[in-house]
């Protein structure tokens, strides 16, 4: 036997492991590898798709969907259209409402704190499913919502069966144009299969009232987080801050939300790609009806795959939604960076280049010494 | 971390096994390819035990289905287990992509096309095949052949609020027989806060129109669109006239979710549905009063369409021979009437249609729809496309029909062209 090392046993630590990467492999590598590969196959979703009958087909089914004029592209446009209404809707409002809920319900002297944060939490609770048909009670078109609506004088529409735009409608009020008849100038060019009219229509009525439930319901969980780094906000910087004379809007912005940066951070990089993901409340709820203006990549991928049969482009659509979601959180998370903390590593990584020129010059100097002599 | 990058490669080939593993799982049912006739049929040694797959209306359904196989299986020796899916599509998907599929499942017509191609259907027809209305075995015919039995079917007819009618001053002479007389009495009902007529505005119901103006949207072999034909234009152009005056409405102008709904409310003195209304009529809305009379004809005749499913035997089943044997025990014309009794279907079989209409006088108008109606859109990969033209159809009273259907043909074409 060789001498070895008596700290490595490889065979142990493989042990170990094992299970991690077996779950692992069966669960998570071998059916993306799969995904991936009916993304590029022509598997009519009969027998297995890795078997001699299937064909590669390379980016047919990308080009499909990206590339090619067609209904395939024109919907996946519209449901890119409509999640990045709802992305931009959804994503603000919820962390600001989570927020707010989290700072009033962590003031030391409000009465009942924990009934209020087990009742802000409680939506998140429910399953998503049921909430989602509950609302379908709540916004139909006689529903409890247009009749709270009818008390002010207010003629609420039939939320989930009208399929205008927010920027449509508004634009009708001011006066801009009309929904019936759109301007020339709009409706004539198109990008990808869509006019601009189509482009800036806004979320639809129907849409934003999944916004609102969507909003309501996961609030409750981004409120915890936050409450979380609230508690962990030294007692003592709130005290300086005080006597240093500052109002409560002053040290709301100034000291909680910079402690609460870290946390912003996450609750804004969560909430974007569940966001992109929706898909519950529109299997439940509309279909991606009215007028396909609820559409969204995931139900596209669910549609594609298991009514209409094309398991290529269902996989296809999902990837696609992988790089945007991939894409725009690294954006996101460059923007959102901490310019300080940025600057400060941009500084050392300066630092550290000047210190390695120095040395190379002392060592070609010392060695060019050593040459002359 | 030095490890895991050293022994990468080891952890890429363990993951390549498990993918050839799956691989291998799937690989058994490749090469049986089952086609056409009876006499390659597979059937089980011995006793064998059937799965059916079953999108139930509800519990009477679920019963009534179960009661029937027991039946089978008591008289054969063999066994049935019925299975009742909550999303039919998707299980079934999962069915023959898992390799074990149900044996015999609830098919649509409108997706014969669709899973014919794909290869996973046994084609086959029951006994006395000639007894079927002729209509319901077009619906489920594909590429020449008669892929399965049907089940049962349903038809689109009209629907009158008796009330109303009567407070119109309306009689029994004055029931529509033709789209203009329909026109009138609708716009005779359409009063303050009830429509005269409310459809919804997708295929299969306007459909309806289309086909008494003699057109339909793709040509007889479903080779080629036919979405720009003046029928076609004609049919739609009816609807629209009649929504612009504000006689028709779409369900969703008048705070309902489908015709039903808003009939039921009394949002409308008409609707054009199915027979699945008598259903919804009874249990949500029993103090509305109604009568259900044939749709009217069109210029070219009689026109209504027909919805209908099969019974599905999957070409991977390994007991199609008693599958099949088990379709003929549930389409004789007393299990079907039984079936009709038990959740309100009506019978596919002519040689059934005299006794349910003793039984069931007031279904009349629906049943004389199976002489005349047309089943749905049959052609592979037009789901997308149909559901395109559908939600297309939700903005028919200021839409630009050339247009639309303009835009419908192009879809279809480059469907129908693959």
């Amino acid at each position: 036997m060789k001498s070895r090392d008596p700290q490595r046993q490889e065979g142990a630590g493989w042990l170990f492991v094992a299970p991690a990467i077996i779950v692992l492999g069966l669960f998570l590598i071998a059916p993306i590898g799969m995904a991936l590969w009916v993304s590029l196959s022509d598997w009519s979703g009969r027998g297995s798709p890795i078997s001699t009958e299937v064909n590669f087909v390379g980016t047919e089914n990308y080009s499909a969907l990206l590339a090619e004029p067609g209904l395939a592209r024109q919907d996946l446009m519209i449901s890119f259209r409509n999640t990045f209404y709802y992305v931009i809707g959804v994503v603000p409002l919820q962390t600001a409402l989570a927020l707010s809920l989290a700072v009033l319900v962590n003031g030391r002297f409000l009465r009942g704190r924990t009934f209020f944060r087990t009742a802000f939490y409680f939506p998140s609770v429910v399953s998503s499913v049921a909430i989602s048909l509950l609302f379908l009670f709540l916004f139909a078109g006689s529903g409890a919502i247009n009749n709270v609506l009818a008390w002010f004088g207010v003629n609420g529409p039939n939320w989930f069966q009208d399929s205008r735009g927010l920027i449509h409608i508004l634009g009708d009020a001011v006066g801009i144009w009309s929904i019936a008849d759109p301007p020339g100038w709009m409706t004539d060019p198109t990008v990808m299969g869509m006019s601009f009219w189509q482009w800036f229509s806004g979320p639809s009525v129907a849409l934003s009232a999944i916004m609102m439930q969507v909003i309501w319901t996961t609030a409750g969980t981004f409120m915890l987080m936050f409450l979380a780094a609230l508690q962990d906000l030294p007692v003592e910087v709130e005290e300086a801050a005080i006597v240093e004379g500052a109002n409560k809007w002053q040290r709301f912005m100034n000291v909680t939300v910079p402690h609460l940066r870290p946390t912003i951070l996450l609750v804004v990089t969560l909430g974007f790609i569940g966001t992109w993901q929706v898909f519950d409340q529109m299997y439940v709820m509309t279909q991606g009806g009215p007028a396909k203006t609820t559409l969204t990549p995931a139900y596209l991928s669910y549609q594609a795959a298991f009514t209409n049969g094309n398991w290529g482009q269902g996989a296809a659509i999902a990837f696609i939604l992988f790089a945007l979601i991939f894409i725009l959180t690294t954006v996101q998370r460059w923007l959102m960076r901490d310019k300080y903390e940025w600057a400060q590593k941009k500084a050392d990584r300066r630092l550290r280049r000047q210190q390695r020129r120095q040395h190379r010059e002392t060592v070609n100097e010392l060695q060019r010494k050593a040459q002359s002599s | 971390m030095k490890i895991q990058n050293r022994h990468l490669p080891a952890m890429f080939a363990i993951g390549l096994t498990t993918t050839l593993a799956l691989s291998a799982c799937g690989d058994g049912f490749e090469d049986d390819e089952a086609n056409g006739n009876a006499e390659d049929a597979t059937s089980a040694e011995g006793e064998a035990s059937l799965v059916m797959l079953i999108a139930t209306s509800g519990e009477a359904e679920t019963a009534a289905v179960e009661a029937a196989t027991d039946a089978w299986a008591e008289e054969t020796g063999n066994e049935v287990e019925v299975r009742v899916a909550s999303d039919m599509d998707q299980e079934l998907a999962q069915g023959f992509a898992g390799g074990n599929p149900p044996d015999i499942f609830y098919l649509d017509a409108s997706q014969v096309a669709q899973q014919a191609t794909t290869g996973n259907l046994y084609a086959y027809e029951a006994e006395d095949n000639d007894d079927f209305f002729p209509a319901l075995r077009d619906a489920f015919t594909y590429d020449d052949t008669q892929w399965c039995a049907p089940k049962d079917f349903s038809t689109l007819a009209l629907q009158i609020n008796t009330e109303k009618w009567e407070e119109a001053g309306l009689t029994d002479d004055d029931i529509p027989t033709t789209y203009e007389e329909l026109s009138d009495v609708a716009a005779t009902l359409d009063e303050g806060d009830s429509a005269g007529l409310v459809i919804s505005p997708e295929t299969d119901r306007v459909g309806a129109f289309v086909v008494g103006h003699g057109g339909w949207w793709l040509n007889e072999d479903a080779t080629e669109p036919t979405g720009t034909s003046d029928e076609v234009i004609a049919g739609l152009e009816y609807v629209q006239e009649n929504m612009e005056e504000g006689h028709f409405v779409h369900a969703g102008d008048v705070d309902a979710g489908w015709g039903g709904e808003a009939f039921g409310t009394e949002a409308a003195a008409m609707t054009i549905e199915g027979n699945w209304i008598r259903g919804a009529m009874s249990s949500d809305y029993p103090d509305v009063d109604y009568t259900v009379v044939e749709m009217p004809e069109g210029p070219e005749g009689p026109g209504t369409l027909l919805f209908t499913q099969c019974w599905g035997v999957a070409s991977e089943s390994e007991a199609q021979a008693e599958a099949v044997d088990l379709v003929n025990h549930l389409t004789t014309p007393e299990q079907q009437l039984e079936f009709a009794e038990a959740f309100g279907v009506m019978p596919s079989r002519e040689s059934a249609t005299d006794d349910y209409t003793e039984a069931f006088p007031e279904d009349e108008a629906f049943i004389a729809g199976g002489d005349y109606g047309r089943g749905p859109i049959n052609a592979p990969d037009m789901t997308q496309v149909v559901a395109d033209l559908n939600s297309q159809l939700e903005g028919l009273r200021s839409a630009n029909i050339e247009q639309m259907m303009e835009s419908f043909d192009t879809n279809a074409s480059a469907v129908l062209e693959q």
